[in-house]
């Protein structure tokens, strides 16, 4: 099962490679990785997406909960939640096909940000099965280069990971 | 405010911790840290021969004192040399911290003459690891590493500092802190109360119970409470390879070791339970044998520090995170007020049973008669030397399990061995420690002749500091461990188990100054070991030459059950 796992850390070197050491240790792999300081400087907020059941999720959790930079993690997958990726996307956009790709970044409400006589790269943000399906309507012929932030996610409602 | 250089600071630190013993080999990385040393007299420096041997011998100093162990290491080299007994302590979650050199800051990372990025290489071996980014850091950061390695489920951290950091040219205030406060780690100060009530339910309740007590019951100093705890229950305790000494050896509720090496009786029991009291322990799979086979009609509480360790290998059904001191203490005034017992019938027919199973094997083993010793009988000679007092520190292979299964360790800290990474060449250095902690103390060590030879080097540290440690060296001429799993497992084909060439010890021993004894007929061994113990202020090392035949028993049948065990060449459950 796809997992999304929130992690608030602190801002120091070494951490990040302790968290992912966990990962390659055992042979997991993570899929996406984001991670940023928050609003306190100090703190960082590391979101990753793995596959797992729960018997390995749960003894990764405990584990990365171990490490002495961890302050607080959650497994948002566990409760309603709100994800995004952003993503840039060259798309070839000639002839016919610049109107065609126009209409498909709209439909799916991107933007173009850039522009050459042959090229548009198009943003777009979503879920990552959005960010899929754009791909997969422009299609790789058209597509030249794509770059995703991986997932990042936020708990729905009241509930907030903070100190 | 006093101002300090960073290797001034260091030592300090050392000394503001209360550090009075380290053990090190200097290099060029240290050697601030190491003309810092020189200028004090509070923390003593015992130069070793070997970096590896230094880890040993702290990790050997605070398993028998309970104070976090202290390495002093030069960069390169003499880290990687460390990393073994690093990982060591850390499969053994033994308190200790290690400094390691490293070169100038500006150096980093541009292969600079011996740099290794020993944060990289530890990372998975140490509960933390610091470097040092500016002198300023270090006492806050040394207060850290010490706090962290002795507190929760303890385990090695690593400090490493640059050389540049420690110049004698930079100096700044030093103030040693008192508290450290870290918001991203607090270790659980009790266990649930409301968890403890279940438990304590289920402990009245069972009628087929057993302790199960590991490592943590001696890290978590928890032995006092076990033992009350076992007595007013009345119910039947087994240790880990690692728990050996919580509860006493000699008491008659004790079923010995239990796992692959086990006794009949205690994996039988364990087997037959209906209920499980597991207590600093982790469930090894030296342990449980295959776990989804493990103990089907049982009930497991499971209270330990970690909570990492719980339900790990093992579903707990009373899973308590909390010190185990506390918790047992907890459980034991709860006992004493509650007015309801364990149903005594059911556990006189328990302890029935259990004494049918202790009749039936009880760690026989065949005497040769005329023929070459068994390994068995020297561990007994030297319990009967030793009345049953020595700190014994054991290498790996069979002489490490015959030691556990016949020296009774009545006290906790006696009994020091690696047990979770099981490295040869850890018996030695660890008695170098055992005997600076205890000078007066009987320290045996009771290793093979594979063993000894990977830190052989170190009869020389013993001479420089007059160390009286017996080594017993039960020497079979062969690896013997793997020479059984080649006789159990690969239809006795002995692919490179066998000892050739071996020195001769006593000549060894002597030329480093020391006593050597050689044993080859049973007749002679009492006396030898008499003899041995009786030269109080010499290291004596005895190589008993035994029968390179002999096998470990009982030994768990690979994927079955607790129950099942092999209990001699030719019999098995
Ligand atoms: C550093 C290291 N290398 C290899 C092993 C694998 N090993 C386990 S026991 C053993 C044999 C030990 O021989 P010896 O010290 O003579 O003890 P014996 O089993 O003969 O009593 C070996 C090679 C190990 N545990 N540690
Ligand atoms: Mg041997």
């Amino acid at each position: 099962m796809r997992r999304i796992i929130s992690i608030l850390m602190e801002n120091e070197p070494g951490a990040l490679s302790r968290v992912v050491g966990l990962f390659s240790q055992r042979g997991y792999n993570i899929e996406t990785l984001t991670v940023a300081p928050t609003e306190d400087r100090t703190l960082s907020r590391l979101t990753l997406t793995t596959f797992g059941d729960d018997r390995q999720i749960e003894r990764i959790t405990k584990n990365l909960n171990k490490l002495i930079e961890v302050v607080k993690l959650v497994d948002l997958t566990e409760g309603p939640h709100i994800e995004r990726e952003l993503m840039l996307c060259k798309v070839k956009a000639t002839g016919a096909q610049r109107a065609e790709v126009k209409r498909t970044v709209d439909i799916f409400r991107g933007q173009i940000v850039d522009v050459t006589s042959s090229v548009y790269t198009v943003q777009l943000a979503g879920t990552s099965d959005k960010l899929d399906a754009f791909v997969g309507t422009i299609g790789d012929a058209q597509v030249l280069e794509v770059v995703r932030t991986g997932v990042s996610g936020i708990s729905r409602g009241e509930k907030v990971l903070s100190i | 405010m006093e101002k300090l250089s960073g290797a001034e600071m260091l030592v300090r630190a050392l000394q503001d911790e209360g550090v009075e013993i380290i053990f090190g080999y200097p290099g060029g990385a240290v050697l601030h840290i190491y003309d810092a040393l020189f200028q004090q007299d509070k923390v003593q420096h015992i130069l070793v021969r070997h970096e590896q041997a230094a880890t040993h011998a702290a990790d050997g100093y605070s398993r028998a004192t309970g104070k976090p162990g202290v390495v002093l290491v030069t960069s390169g080299p003499g880290a990687t040399n460390a990393v073994t007994g690093i990982a060591t302590a850390y499969m053994d979650s033994i308190p200790m911290v290690v400094l390691s050199g490293q070169v100038r800051s500006d150096w980093i990372g541009d292969d600079a003459f011996q740099e290794t990025d020993m944060v990289g290489i530890c990372r998975p071996i140490v509960k933390h690891s610091f470097s040092v980014r500016k002198p300023e850091d270090i006492p806050e950061m040394m207060k850290k590493a010490f706090y962290i390695a002795t507190t929760g489920r303890p385990g090695p951290v690593l400090v490493d500092i640059p050389k540049d950091q420690t110049s004698p040219l930079v100096k700044v205030p030093y103030e040693y802190p008192k508290k450290v406060k870290m918001r991203s780690y607090s270790p659980v100060a009790r266990g649930h109360s409301g968890q403890i009530r279940k438990a304590v339910d289920e402990m009245l309740k069972a009628r087929r119970p057993v302790i199960y007590a590991g490592g943590g019951v001696i890290l978590g100093d928890g032995s006092e409470y076990l033992t009350k705890l076992a007595k007013l229950l009345n119910f039947p305790v087994t240790n880990t390879l690692m728990g050996l000494g919580a509860y006493p050896g000699s008491d008659s509720q004790f079923l010995g070791m239990l796992g692959m090496h086990g006794t009949y009786e205690a994996n039988m029991v364990m087997h037959s339970s209906d209920l499980i009291v597991a207590v600093g322990a982790r469930f090894d799979d030296r342990v449980t044998n295959h776990a989804e086979k493990f103990c089907p009609g049982a009930t497991v509480i499971h209270v330990d520090v970690d909570p990492a360790s719980i339900s790990k290998n093992v579903r707990a059904d009373v899973p308590i995170v909390g010190p185990v001191r506390q918790v047992l203490e907890e459980m034991v005034s709860m006992i004493e007020e509650s007015p309801d017992r364990p149903d005594a019938k059911a556990l006189q027919r328990w302890w029935d049973e259990i004494k049918g199973w202790r009749e039936y094997h009880g760690l026989r083993y065949e005497v040769n008669d005329g023929g070459p010793m068994k390994p068995q009988q020297v561990v007994q000679a030297l319990y009967k030397a030793t009345k049953g007092d020595a700190y014994v520190t054991s290498d790996v292979g069979q002489h490490q399990m015959f030691a556990a299964q016949f020296y009774k360790f009545d006290k906790p800290r006696r009994w020091i061995n690696s047990g979770g990474l099981g490295t040869m060449g850890f018996g030695l250095p660890s008695a170098i420690g055992v005997q600076f902690a205890f000078p007066d103390a009987m320290v045996a060590c009771v290793t093979g002749e594979g063993s000894i030879q990977m830190n052989i080097q170190e009869l020389s540290t013993c001479l420089q500091y007059g160390l009286p440690i017996k080594i017993i060296n039960i020497n079979n001429q062969a690896l013997g461990m793997v020479r059984q799993w080649q006789d159990m497992q690969y239809g006795g084909r002995h692919s490179q188990s066998y000892m050739d060439s071996l020195p001769d010890f006593v000549r060894l021993a002597e030329s480093y100054g020391h006593v050597g004894i050689r044993v080859d007929r049973i007749e002679d061994l009492d006396e030898a070991m008499e003899k041995a113990f009786s030269l109080k202020d010499r290291l004596v090392f005895m190589d008993i030459y035994v029968d390179p035949s002999e096998h470990v028993y009982p030994m768990h049948i690979a994927d079955g059950s607790m129950r099942d065990m092999w209990l001699s060449k030719t019999e098995r459950t």
